[in-house]
């Protein structure tokens, strides 16, 4: 897989004019790929601010260890911190560049591992305005591209792509990407609804690089247009290489993982 | 004054028929910006306690306006393949209706099940067609049993099932968004019809009321104006029994509505059912200010060849009557302010501008259009007025007896008005010719209900919601309502809680209970939130904190008084068993219409009171007599009494639109009063005649128009009976019957009460200030 993405970069000033906007899209979602590709594995706090459009606030706080797979969606484990009452709670899911998820959540009250098995991950990730889809593993081929234009974003030159979900149960119709020419960071994804109407924007921000080559973003900010909620993350105590294995995610390790 | 006055009318009457033109034309340019308004809400202030809690609810949860798509297929059997295919069909298509957030259905229902250590949640239904016999049973056992869908989804003998779709409008462009979703939602239901023809549609739901409402007003306006003009020609050909002056009675009619009209448009009053009747009472109104300047016009027409003459002479007597009718007309129209209900307040105001219009207009075009024009003198007829001084004869000769017989009257009528029961059912608000009222009665005979009450019940705080005491609280509280012989379906997250607690248990009934521990409940939820799908999550169900939840109640099509006493019974409920943080009011349009029937009674009340003081005020000052003036309240004031009265004995229900109608007819009824006594008055002060020679001069010059203006009032406001509207039809049959019986109390009661009230030489000191005779 790398070699061929070496192959694709390698081609890329040749080809780009040339490609119809399919084939352009799909390669900067490639390039993206690559360039974030080796971290191996990264454990990282997660506190969820979520907004209803009364103002009303209520916040959450998880800490994720992802694991990264060359030849297939990472693994990852996610333990729930707050509120007290699902502190412990652990899920783990392996995402699969085609066909649904594999998913087990952990809950301690139960004292049993229990697997989810649902087409679902459209649906709302603990009540935010993050779909589950928006926030597991974003592999390149869960969508077909289309390159749009170049167009400035944040103050940088932009790659803007449409993106449409391979998935039939994603909630989506399709999404726009703003991708910043110089690290394929992703800036801004507008996502569009069944019906094609807008939905909601997310906006990153805060991004700071780690291992001298990953970009994580210290904020993401979804505005649901529709309801009027919105949900605000932020990440914190990013952590790159730390050792975690195979091992320290499979089902056995849901009940032991605090 | 007069005098002068009329003679400057006359002789100026180019200068002001132009300027009357140019004031017409600037007015009209406002229609471009006349709109519709397609919202129930509109008939609530934004003060209204009702509506401010609902709204917190909506914003606290999802807003829950909806399209509910009810299929009927003519097999009565749900569970087929062919019937649940086109459910299927429907579910996806409906995602596709414009703003849509939400689509349940009976096989998009989250079916969860264990299955080992796995939890299988999965649409109820997918791929329909395919299905086999065993699994068809399966559905529909699993559906018949599902609290959550039925009577809210599907109907329990599993005859007829729901589509529903959430629709949340951006309301950047309100006239164009309901509309919008109604259209795509008709084509959908038409499109169904198409392809699964053993299958009929039927169309309900928050959106499809509101696109009624506008729907409506449209259809008012088109069709009852038209008829209106029908019904005052004919009166005025028979009335004036002139071809000129009819048209131009006509023309003043046009311009005073096209001038009220465009002049809401230039203060963006959106029109409603309401106040699209407005057209329909101003065009009655106006006649009335014609009708009196041009019978006199066309009587002295009779005595002098002099058309100028004539019309100085009929405005010298009728100018100021007629500015004094109209001023109390538009005082009566202007109390509707006071309502609570901006639709009236609408109403009132468009209403009250055109009654100013249709003065100005009188006194400004007619005058030019009637010298200009060949007017030809109708023949003499005077049977009416030997009719009327016979009568009159007949009142003065039987003055006690009559007396004593109105009294009677009234007080045996005004003693039913308690029987008036309050309601405000909105979907009853349509008649049986609106599709909307037909679906939605069949939609609650066969489904569910469109009316509702939900709750917002708050726990101890972030997170409470999992607590096992509030879980079971609620528990209660649904079961409560289950219990209630009004209630429908009661949808409360206890029954996912409970269900989930199954699930979780290796779907062992016995675990069919609260979860023991609050961990347990919120880590369920947890679990049970990370599987559902695009636009299926609880967020209608659970605030973002997860320290409330909200419980929603159909209930039947049952009246103001009872729904209002379930709420309060539920209330009670919640002070007698639930904690303090449980205890809260029901909020939903059910609710806000129940209320709404009183709180404008009472606000009109105020209104009336006013409007009654002000145009009692101008009657002492105008009459210039203090004992005339009180002596008027009477008749100004038992008409309306006696109208519910009678209304108590034979319909029994009151709502919104009655409770204006005291004071709009008030203004209305006073005219009557305001001609007969200016009459009296001068045949008093000017001939110094007796109280009775008086009344038989009163019933003489005016008896004839009196009651000439009343048939067409009341023939106006009989036409808006026809609306499909019933809150209109209501409103002009109740208005028609005061107006009626308002001619009777001018007839009956006023003469004799003035000739038992009024003393034989209490004008010889008025006589000297007296302002019609004195000459200017």
């Amino acid at each position: 897989m790398k070699a061929l993405s070496l192959l694709i970069l390698l081609s890329l000033p040749f080809n780009l004019l040339a490609q119809p906007a399919q084939e352009k899209g799909l390669q900067i979602a490639r390039e993206a790929d690559r360039r974030d590709t080796g971290f191996h594995d990264q454990t990282a706090d997660l506190e969820m601010i979520l907004r209803n459009s009364q103002g009303e606030e209520s916040r959450r706080k998880i800490h994720v260890r992802t694991l990264e797979q060359l030849d297939d969606g990472d693994k990852s484990l996610t333990t729930f911190e707050q509120p007290a009452d699902v502190k412990g709670t652990n899920f783990l899911s392996f995402t699969h560049k085609t066909g649904p998820d594999d998913q087990w959540l952990y809950l301690p009250a139960l004292k049993r591992v229990k697997r989810i098995s649902s087409r679902n991950k459209s649906g709302p990730f603990m009540g935010s305005e993050f779909a589950y889809e928006d926030l597991s593993s974003q592999e390149v081929e869960k969508y077909t591209y289309k390159y749009l234009r170049d167009e400035s974003c944040n103050g940088l030159e932009c790659f803007v792509l449409e993106r449409y979900p391979v998935d039939k149960d994603s909630g989506y119709t399709r999404q726009v990407v703003w991708l910043d020419k110089q690290e394929y960071r992703p800036q801004k994804i507008v996502f569009y609804d069944r019906k094609n109407s807008l939905l909601k924007t997310l906006t990153y921000s805060g991004y700071r690089q780690y291992l001298d080559k990953f970009w994580r973003a210290d904020e993401m900010f979804m505005e649901n247009h529709q309801t009027g909620k919105s949900t605000r993350l932020i990440w914190s105590d990013y952590r790159f290489k730390t050792g975690l294995q195979e091992r320290d995610f499979d089902r056995n390790s849901l009940s032991r993982t605090r | 004054m007069t005098r002068s006055l009329a003679e400057g009318l006359v002789r100026w009457r180019w200068w002001l028929f132009s300027l009357a033109l140019l004031a017409l034309g600037l007015s009209a340019a406002g229609g471009r910006y006349i709109g519709f308004s397609n919202d129930y809400r509109v008939f609530f202030s934004k003060e209204n306690p009702q509506l401010l809690a609902f709204e917190e609810l909506q914003n606290t949860y999802t807003k829950s306006d909806n399209v509910l798509f009810v299929l009927e297929p003519s097999d009565g059997r749900v569970f087929t393949p062919q019937t649940l295919a086109a459910v299927e069909w429907l579910t996806r298509q409906a995602w596709q209706i414009p703003y849509s957030i939400r689509v349940d259905s009976v096989t998009n229902f989250q079916h969860t099940r264990a299955q080992g250590d796995d939890l299988i949640v999965e649409d109820l239904v997918r791929g329909a067609n395919e299905l086999s016999a065993a699994q068809l049973q399966e559905i529909k056992r699993v559906a018949l049993h599902e609290p959550l869908l039925v009577h809210r989804l599907v109907a329990p003998d599993g005859r007829v099932t729901g589509v529903n779709v959430t629709i949340q409008l951006p309301g950047l462009d309100p006239a164009a968004e309901g509309p919008q979703v109604v259209a795509f939602a008709r084509g959908l239901a038409t499109d169904l019809e198409a392809r699964f023809p053993a299958i009929k549609v039927h169309l309900t739901g928050i959106v499809l009321l509101n696109n009624a409402f506008s729907e409506n007003s449209m259809k008012d306006m088109s069709t009852l104006v038209p008829i209106m003009f029908a019904v005052i020609m004919l009166f005025l050909v028979v009335l004036l029994r002139s071809l000129w002056s009819t048209l131009a009675t006509m023309a003043v009619i046009v311009a005073s509505i096209v001038s009220a009209i465009g002049i809401a448009g230039w203060l963006g009053i959106r029109l409603t059912p309401p106040s699209a009747s407005a057209p329909t009472m101003i065009m009655t109104l106006a006649v009335a200010d014609c009708v009196h300047l041009l019978v006199s016009f066309l009587q002295r027409l009779r005595h002098t060849p002099q058309r100028r003459t004539a019309m100085v002479e009929a405005l010298r007597i009728n100018l100021q009557p007629i500015f004094l009718t109209s001023v109390t007309t538009a005082i009566g129209f202007l109390s509707m302010n006071f309502s609570d209900a901006p639709p009236f307040r609408d109403l009132g105001n468009i209403v009250a501008i055109g009654v100013a219009a249709a003065f100005f207009y009188c006194v400004m075009l007619l005058p030019a259009l009637m010298i200009a024009l060949p007017v030809r003198v109708p023949a003499v007829r005077n049977r009416s007025v030997t009719f009327m001084d016979r009568f009159a004869d007949f009142v003065v000769a039987r003055r006690r007896p009559v007396l004593i017989g109105m009294a009677a009257l009234v007080i045996g009528l005004i003693v039913f008005i308690p029987n008036n029961e309050l309601n405000d059912e909105f979907v009853k608000y349509f008649d049986q010719r609106v599709p909307f009222r037909v679906d939605t009665d069949f939609t609650t005979e066969n489904l569910t209900g469109l009316y509702n009450i939900a709750y917002s019940l708050k726990s101890d705080g972030s997170g409470g919601i999992s607590e096992p005491a509030y879980l079971r609280k609620l528990e209660e509280f649904a079961q409560w309502f289950r219990q209630q012989p009004e209630v429908i379906h009661v949808s409360s997250l206890s029954d996912t809680m409970k269900r989930l607690n199954k699930n979780l248990h290796g779907d062992d009934p016995a675990w069919y209970r609260i979860p023991d521990t609050r961990e347990l409940a919120a880590q369920y939820l947890l679990l049970y939130e990370m599987s559902l799908p695009y636009g299926l999550d609880l967020n209608n169900q659970i605030n973002v904190d997860k320290s409330a939840t909200k419980l929603d109640v159909s209930i039947k099509s049952i009246s103001s008084n009872k729904t209002i006493e379930l709420e309060e019974r539920a209330r009670q409920w919640l002070v007698d068993n639930a904690p303090a943080s449980m205890q809260t009011h029901g909020a939903s349009p059910s609710v806000m219409f129940s209320h709404i029937g009183s709180r404008n009674i009472r606000s009109m009340l105020i209104g009336t009171t006013v409007a009654l003081l002000l145009i009692s005020l101008i009657l002492v000052f105008a009459l210039r007599s203090l004992r005339i003036g009180l002596i008027s309240l009477i008749p100004n004031l038992v008409p309306a009494g006696m109208a519910f009265g009678l209304w108590g004995l034979l319909v029994g229900n009151i709502g919104l639109a009655l409770s204006v109608v005291a004071g709009m007819t008030l203004g209305i009824v006073v005219d009557d009063t305001v001609h007969f006594l200016s009459k009296y008055l001068r045949a008093r002060r000017e001939e110094g005649l007796s109280p009775a020679d008086a009344v038989r001069y009163a019933f003489h010059t005016v008896g004839t128009a009196l009651w000439t203006t009343s048939v067409v009032l009341m023939a106006g406001f009989l036409v808006l009976t026809y609306s499909p509207f019933e809150l209109n039809a209501g409103m002009g049959l109740l208005t028609a019957i005061t107006i009626g019986l308002a001619l009777i109390a001018d007839f009956l009661l006023l003469p004799t009460l003035l000739m038992t009230l009024d003393q034989k030489d209490a004008y010889e000191s008025a006589k000297l200030t007296d302002p019609v005779k004195s000459p200017v």
